[in-house]
């Protein structure tokens, strides 16, 4: 227990100092998990928006799929991008592996299914209500889909962070392909795992806690977003 | 794009027939109320005259078949107005935009809109906090300045008030005077005969009786009609 305490002590040193070394570790993890959310919202809304609102052959099929990969652990996906990104992989090319870029494209892979599942979700319950007035003012699939995501935004806040909470929190991925390299590739996730590996307990502590404050405070800013909008449009 | 002709239109869901054999002409000129009890497949008929939904069987025929990608010349009103979660003139310059109208055209033809209805102070707030009267105002507003040539209008007073609906009336009757052919569904029946050139009755998914509105009320053609007037329930 005193352990504990001396740990949780020294961490909240390490914060109150503003340790370089946990900053730079911190600077890199937002960095990493803000692009990967970034991409993989631009992608995912409009895709989720696309299934609920076309109809076409094989849409129920992939609609499962997709709901499916809610659950696909972080460290397949890890293992597939290092496949792919490695020296002999089809994307070896690119040389990016062990570099924060192969760390954001994991991240980005891995939440794509989440956004694009619940985006979908919403926009299909919103769509039955906008669907007859769409049509009847000929608005297509592109037209109405943006109209629907438009609408739902503050809804869709939501979802976002949510990846980005997934994101940021996971860590099978960016080990796998950033390799948890020392000043270059080691995030939040990777550094807690080593150091607690280590025995350095006070880094570790004072990583988590800046984990969960970063999280916490994303999540007020999107509630308070949220009801000023709710008010504001009823 | 007038006149519409149905022709054998029938329409089926889940194994039961809605609408069966509708033979239907529609021309410009006249307003067209549609009667009926409820489940007669009033709304179904609209609908499939619309264009919102494919019939079973049976061919709906405009003498210029709508091109997808065109711009629609025909518009609906709900029952209840689906607007859009941004502000009032935003609600119009969206729709003008799917409608393809010129960018620099947008606001002017969408304020003039406004206007037309008494909903020129409204432009900036948020269309969804508007009352029940003026979210259906706001949505004839959009109707109208697509400027169809047929206006479909589903049960639009059904929600409101003795006020909000005389408001709603009298902007129909102005669509009508520019021009454009109204097909309305109500079961408000002094709305029929203040609003309506014909009657077009229809029971159990097939269209029992076509008069003109005085006639209808003072002496309808059939025993289904006299006693849809009457208040009477014959059919249960």
């Amino acid at each position: 227990m005193s352990t504990f305490g001396a740990a949780f002590g020294e961490a909240f040193g390490l914060i109150g100092a503003f340790d370089p070394e946990l900053l730079d570790i911190v600077w890199l993890s937002l960095r990493v998990s803000l692009s990967a959310v970034l991409i993989s919202t631009v992608i995912a809304l409009p895709c989720g928006a696309a299934l609920a609102v076309t109809r076409f052959p094989g849409r129920d099929a992939l609609v499962v799929i997709v709901n499916a990969l809610l659950g696909l652990p972080a460290v397949v996906v890890g293992l597939t991008i290092y496949l792919l990104l490695s020296r002999a992989g089809p994307l070896g090319a690119f040389g990016i592996l062990f570099t924060p870029a192969a760390m954001v494209v994991a991240q980005a892979v891995l939440i794509f299914p989440l956004i694009a599942a619940l985006a979908r979700q919403a926009v299909a319950d919103a769509w039955r209500e906008y669907a007859e007035q769409m049509h009847s003012l000929g608005a297509g699939p592109v037209a109405s889909s943006l109209a629907l995501l438009h609408d739902l935004r503050f809804s869709l806040v939501t979802i976002v962070l949510a990846a980005f909470g997934r994101a940021i929190a996971e860590v099978g991925a960016v080990m796998i392909v950033g390799g948890n390299i020392d000043g270059v590739t080691r995030v939040m996730t990777t550094a807690i795992a080593l150091e607690t590996s280590k025995g350095d307990l006070p880094l570790a502590l004072g990583l988590g806690v800046v984990l969960l404050g970063i999280v916490l405070l994303l999540n007020v800013g999107a509630h308070l977003l949220k009801e000023r909008a709710q008010r504001h449009h009823a | 794009m007038l006149p519409l002709a149905l022709e054998g239109i029938g329409f089926s869901a889940g194994g039961r027939d809605i609408l069966s054999g509708i033979d239907l002409v529609l021309e410009a000129g006249p307003r067209t109320m549609i009667l009926g009890p409820n489940g007669a497949g009033k709304s179904v008929l609209m609908r499939v005259c619309h264009g919102l939904l494919a019939p079973t069987s049976g061919r709906v025929l405009w003498s210029h078949p709508e091109r997808p990608g065109e711009p629609r010349r025909q518009a609906m009103v709900f029952q209840r107005p689906v607007l859009l979660r941004r502000s009032v003139l935003g609600n119009l310059t969206f729709a003008l935009a799917v409608a393809g109208a010129p960018h620099d055209e947008r606001e002017g033809r969408a304020l003039t809109a406004l206007d037309r209805v008494g909903l020129l102070p409204f432009a900036h707030r948020p269309a969804r906090v508007l009352s029940g009267g003026e979210q259906q105002r706001l949505a004839l507003a959009r109707a109208w300045m697509l400027e169809p040539e047929v206006l479909f209008l589903d049960e639009p007073t059904a929600n409101l008030d003795p006020g909000a609906t005389r408001e709603i009336e009298s902007i129909v009757q102005s669509i009508h005077a520019s021009g454009t052919k109204i097909v309305m569904i109500t079961h408000n029946l002094g709305q029929a005969q203040r609003l309506g050139d014909e009657v077009l009755f229809v029971d159990r998914g097939r269209i029992a009786e076509r008069t003109p509105v005085d006639r209808f009320f003072r002496n309808p053609a059939t025993a289904e009609a006299d006693a849809f007037l009457k208040g009477e329930l014959p059919w249960h």
